[in-house]
């Protein structure tokens, strides 16, 4: 870890003033402070925000709105996340240990950045992401762990959240401050494919901050949802694969189906496809195959991790099953 | 090991074999087997108060004046040259003192090799350590940074800059294999064992299995990840470190840095789990030598990281087992070869192929194992050596066997349970297998288990339960000594340089020494965990419990002799010879009058001593030559595996153990749930993940290295037969490495019967299982 200046911001504006151009803010601490120690990243200061405002309101179109610096517990413990997007809640505690949500801000979960073991390896390991044009040792290595869908031969690197699935599902927005004022971009286009540029891995500009995370009104399928998530261990590991499914019926018929997967992509993966399929079809196992396979089509798997493709079918096809049977 | 050991193996067993049992140790079987007060109770362990205060002290909290910090910086290549190295920036950096590289490391000799010959030496390889420019494997040490702070040394670490000229590594298991080498003995046992035509026996056999099994590198996680604080005092060393090998790294450090073996002390009376990793590493010898270089004092805990680059780990091993059985059961032939990683230059056997020589009678044995040599960091050894993977194979082909047969599991055994050692046909000291498997059997409820795969089902989840056997040798280790002194009000100090990693060490001893000087507890203390304290050997083979219980027992006998002689003859104990007095009451006794008896306070008031004070010593331990001698254990697992998903989750896991007497049933009851815990871990998450293409290893975090969680931790229940070893000191058998053994085929065979998928290699992940 290189020497930093360690700063503690009084308020949005203080930190927004004092990140300046190599400035970090800091949440949690629970991902950035390891990458520093690592030397992955690199920071001449870091802007502590944790102690910011954080806040959980319902907003004026009757939706949720979050403060960035809410902790991971408290947003899961949260009466209303519970019962109108009980999927958020799930996503949460499915995520890290007790003591790591405890210290985990939603806004660092948001930005928190890929487990490949060769991107933390920065003596040992080459990686484009962490070094562009150094070469990816995943793509033939250990990639067990690592993306089926939109992937690029640059990097094959999977994004390990479990609360932006969540978010992705429930067409979440994030609040952003920065140089140009404030903007809001959907949680589905905030973080972006790598391509030839995996080092870039969200729509952030230089300077800017996430304020909050706004969610829509509530709908049956916010309501009927559900998080599964698949690991290798039954706490403290990350996503093999996850399923967010939320799903609303109208006279023996899909009226909606709101669909993300975790742990195969760069991103949290909305299966718009399979969504649009099942719009006016039976709620079926076979129905629900189909149709995760509309998204899969496009799947590619590396050498370690082929088992995904059938692991996200069956996944889906048990929480929409699932969900379904509440639902009749 | 070699040929040359085994002609004097076989040499000593021949003669062995016509001594009579009385002249052995354990010839008589010891009174306390039968006579317990304080032992086999639920005394708490006598370290637990200042461990859960935080007031034991172990080695990286030490405190020193004028300390040092240190960090590593590692090798990225497995093999080649250090061409160019740049330290100018790391030593300009804020509090930096020192950076040591093979430029300016002082002399060093090769660090003497840890085995049977010489019980002072730890060395876990011999290669030279920052001597040479040259790389032996990915994760070598290339400088150490000393500075004034641990963060400091950390950044100016990262500002060396190396220069490697790499060649081409061997790295790759599989290419290995066809010039793997093939050792002369495993332990001390001959290597290959061919008895009776296997080969033929298989070919004809009525049924018959024939498989292969895998399992992966593992690599040490203890909670307390390793640490020394070294200082240099007047020529002296003085290391305090996180050791289960007191003496054996005090020994080799003096032998490394050319001292005498007195001017060097280890002190380490608390470590944080052992498992096998706590030896003598490079780090050690590296702290030492910087400490010197900057005549100042240095601390080094390595980080999780460097615990994966410079502590071994267990090497992956590849068991190719065939069984022959006739229709009712009967074992016709056991074939186990098999491959295993062993670097040159590394010590510690995995003997994997050891298993199937103690389990199961047999007609016929084609037993043999080969090493592969590669450009890695040698081996260490980890909890249950061998017959942890070992048990892995021979008990999923057991499995397997009797579902050929049609046969339940447990009755395969019983049919074939070893009633004398089938190899040698020596007599068992003692082995009651089969009574664990019914008193295990009971408890788990094996009757409810359907014999057809794939029958119980809860939603998505199939339900399976499966069993296994564990063993593990006995060991005493010759040497071990102990200190007992009386003091003048007669309460009785016994010190040794044994070692307390968690077990229990001291607070079963301060059992032992009560119940054997006939004294109540809380006049007995127990000193150990330092080098100027009578001699230990390491505390590894399960074997510590037994060599310090057989030195107490030792110490005794010396007692009873000094005691009668200073009594003389003014005391009521007087014309008793020896073997007319026991202990009792904090004093001696007559066994035939026990009115005639005096106190040891008395005893030494009378002859105007502050105390008396002798030394006992755990002599060869012919008894193991003489007789079979193993514990043995029957593992059960109840398991659901999800139909969805693949995910694997244990119910319920019950482990019997017939290890000879317990000596406390609260700490002996927690080896054994760790033990299988660990084996839990083999067998469902635990995997190093080496890149075979630059022998690096990538699972260098807890996050990466998935141990069990508490979640993953089912109920254990634990039971003993308590059936006493007429041949063991106290009647005990060690119990510190069986509870790993046989675990991983319980949960695989369960898995089997669950789902009727037959999964051959670990860990058992999902994606095997889809």
């Amino acid at each position: 870890m290189t020497p930093l200046t360690y700063i503690r911001a009084s308020d949005r504006a203080d930190a927004l003033a004092r990140a300046g151009s190599d400035g970090r803010f800091l949440g949690g601490g629970t991902n950035l402070v390891d990458l520093l120690r690592q030397n992955v990243e690199r920071a001449s200061a870091l802007v502590d925000i944790s102690s910011l405002d954080g806040a959980i309101r319902e907003s004026e179109s009757g939706g949720l709105f979050i403060d960035a610096s809410v902790k991971n517990t408290a947003l899961a413990a949260h009466p209303l996340v519970r019962s109108r997007y009980p999927v958020l809640a799930r996503a949460l505690l499915a995520g890290a240990s007790a003591q790591i949500r405890n210290m985990a801000t939603v806004g660092g979960n948001i930005l928190q950045r890929t487990r490949c073991m060769y991107f933390y390896d920065v003596d040992g390991a080459r990686c484009n992401k962490r070094q562009p044009g150094a070469g990816c040792d995943a793509l033939y290595g250990f990639n067990r762990y690592h993306a089926i869908l939109g992937a690029s031969d640059q990097c094959v690197a999977t994004h390990p959240s479990d609360m932006c699935v969540a978010l992705a599902m429930l067409d979440a927005v994030i609040h952003l401050s920065g140089a140009a004022g404030e903007r809001q971009v959907p949680l589905t286009d905030f973080h972006v494919l790598p391509g030839d540029t995996p080092q870039i891995e969200t729509v952030l500009k230089s300077g800017d901050l996430i304020t909050a995370v706004e969610l829509p009104p509530p709908s049956d399928a916010t309501v009927n949802s559900e998080y599964r998530k698949v690991r290798d261990r039954s706490s403290y590991a990350f996503a093999l694969i996850s399923v967010a499914g939320g799903l609303a019926l109208a006279d023996g018929q899909v009226a909606q189906a709101r669909i993300a997967l975790g742990g195969v992509a760069a991103k949290p993966w909305r299966a718009r496809r399979a969504e649009q399929a099942l719009v006016g079809r039976a709620p079926t196992p076979d129905a629900f195959l189909a149709a995760i396979r509309e998204d899969l089509i496009d799947a590619r798997p590396l050498s370690g991790n082929s088992f995904k493709i059938g692991l996200v079918e069956r996944t889906m096809v048990a929480v929409l099953t699932a969900l379904a049977g509440t639902n009749a | 090991m070699t040929k040359l050991q085994n002609a004097i193996v076989g040499g000593v067993r021949a003669v062995i074999g016509h001594v009579p049992a009385s002249w052995l140790p354990g010839g008589t079987p010891d009174p306390l087997i039968d006579k317990r007060v304080a032992l086999g109770g639920q005394q708490t362990r006598i370290d637990g108060p200042d461990k859960v205060r935080g007031a034991a002290r172990f080695a990286a909290e030490v405190p020193m004046k004028n300390l040092l910090y240190a960090s590593f910086v590692h090798s990225a290549i497995a093999r080649g040259r250090i061409a160019d190295l740049d330290v100018s920036a790391a030593e300009a950096a804020p509090g930096v003192a020192l950076v040591m590289t093979h430029h300016n490391a002082p002399k060093m000799a090769v660090p003497p090799p840890i085995g049977m010959t010489n019980l002072k030496a730890a060395g876990n390889h011999t290669l030279p350590i920052m001597q040479d420019a040259k790389i032996r494997w990915n994760g070598q040490v290339v400088a150490v940074v000393l500075a004034e702070t641990r963060e400091q040394a950390d950044h100016a670490a990262t500002l060396i800059r190396v220069g490697y000229e790499a060649v081409q590594a061997r790295t790759q298991f599989e290419e290995g294999k066809a010039s793997a080498y093939t050792p002369d003995s495993m332990l001390v046992e001959k290597n290959r064992l061919d008895k009776g035509n296997a080969g033929q026996k298989l070919a004809e056999a009525a049924f018959k299995i024939d498989a292969v099994y895998t399992t992966p590198w593992e690599n040490h996680n203890p909670i307390e990840p390793h640490a020394s604080t070294i200082v240099w005092q007047d020529g002296k060393l003085i290391v305090h470190d996180a050791t289960q090998m007191i003496h054996g790294t005090a020994g080799s450090l003096a032998k490394i840095f050319g001292l005498k073996v007195g001017d060097v002390q280890v002190s380490s009376p608390y470590v944080g789990g052992g498992f096998g990793a706590k030896g003598l590493w490079d780090h050690q010898i590296l702290g030492v030598a910087a400490a010197k270089l900057a005549d100042r004092p240095v601390r080094v805990a390595l980080s999780r990281a460097s615990m994966h680059r410079l502590i071994g780990g267990r090497t992956q091993t590849e068991q190719r087992v065939a069984l022959a059985a006739d229709a009712d059961g009967t074992l016709k032939a056991l074939l186990h070869h098999g491959y295993g990683v062993k670097p040159l230059h590394s010590i510690c056997d995995e003997g994997f192929s050891l298993t199937g020589r103690s389990l199961y009678a047999c007609e016929s044995f084609d037993i043999v194992q080969h090493y592969v040599d590669l450009d890695l960091l040698a081996n260490s050894f980890m909890r249950g050596p061998g017959e942890t993977p070992g048990t892995f194979a021979i008990e999923c082909a057991m499995d397997e066997l009797a579902h050929a047969i049609g046969m339940d599991p447990i009755e395969l055994r019983r049919r074939n349970v070893a009633t004398r050692d089938p190899v040698s046909g020596a007599p068992h000291s003692q082995s009651a297998m089969m009574e664990a498997y019914d008193l295990g059997a009971a408890r788990f409820g094996w009757h409810r288990r359907m014999a057809q795969p794939g029958m119980r089902r809860e939603g998505e989840w199939l339900i399976g339960m499966g069993c296994a056997s564990g063993t593990f040798p006995f060991m005493r280790m010759p040497g071990t000594s102990v200190r007992v002194t009386i003091d003048n009000s007669g309460d009785v100090h016994v010190a040794s340089a044994a070692h307390e990693m968690g077990m229990g060490t001291a607070t079963v001893q301060r059992q032992h020494a009560a119940d054997r000087l006939g004294l109540p507890l809380d006049r007995v203390t127990v000193t150990i965990g330092d080098s100027s304290l009578p001699f230990a050997s390491f505390a590894g083979g399960s074997s510590q419990t037994a060599s310090l219980a057989a030195a107490i027992s030792a110490a005794s006998g010396k007692l009873v002799a000094e005691l009668l002689r200073l009594a003389g003859n003014d005391t009521p104990l007087a014309g008793l010879k020896p073997a007319e007095v026991e202990f009792a009451d904090g004093g001696l006794r007559g066994v035939e009058d026990p009115a005639r008896n005096e106190s040891f306070a008395s005893i030494l008031r009378r002859s105007g001593r502050a105390e008396l004070s002798v030394v006992g010593e755990s002599g060869a331990p012919l008894e193991i030559i003489k007789y079979s001698m193993h514990s043995t254990s029957a593992n059960f697992c109840e398991l659901r595996v999800s139909e969805v998903t693949g995910e694997i989750r244990v119910n319920r896991l019950v482990g019997a153990f017939d290890c000879g007497r317990i000596l406390n049933a609260r700490t002996a009851t927690s080896q054994f749930k760790g033990g299988m815990i660990m084996g839990l871990g083999m067998a469902l998450t635990e995997e190093t993940l080496l890149d075979e293409r630059s022998g690096r290893i990538m699972s260098t975090s807890l996050a990466d290295y998935h141990v069990p969680v508490h979640l993953d931790v089912p109920d254990i229940d634990i039971l003993w037969t308590d059936i006493p070893d007429p041949r063991t000191p106290l009647g005990a058998r060690g119990i510190g490495e069986i509870g790993t053994t046989g675990v991983a085929a319980a949960i695989a065979n369960a898995v089997f019967n669950a789902t009727g998928k037959r999964v051959r290699d670990l860990p058992l992940t999902l994606d095997k299982l889809l």
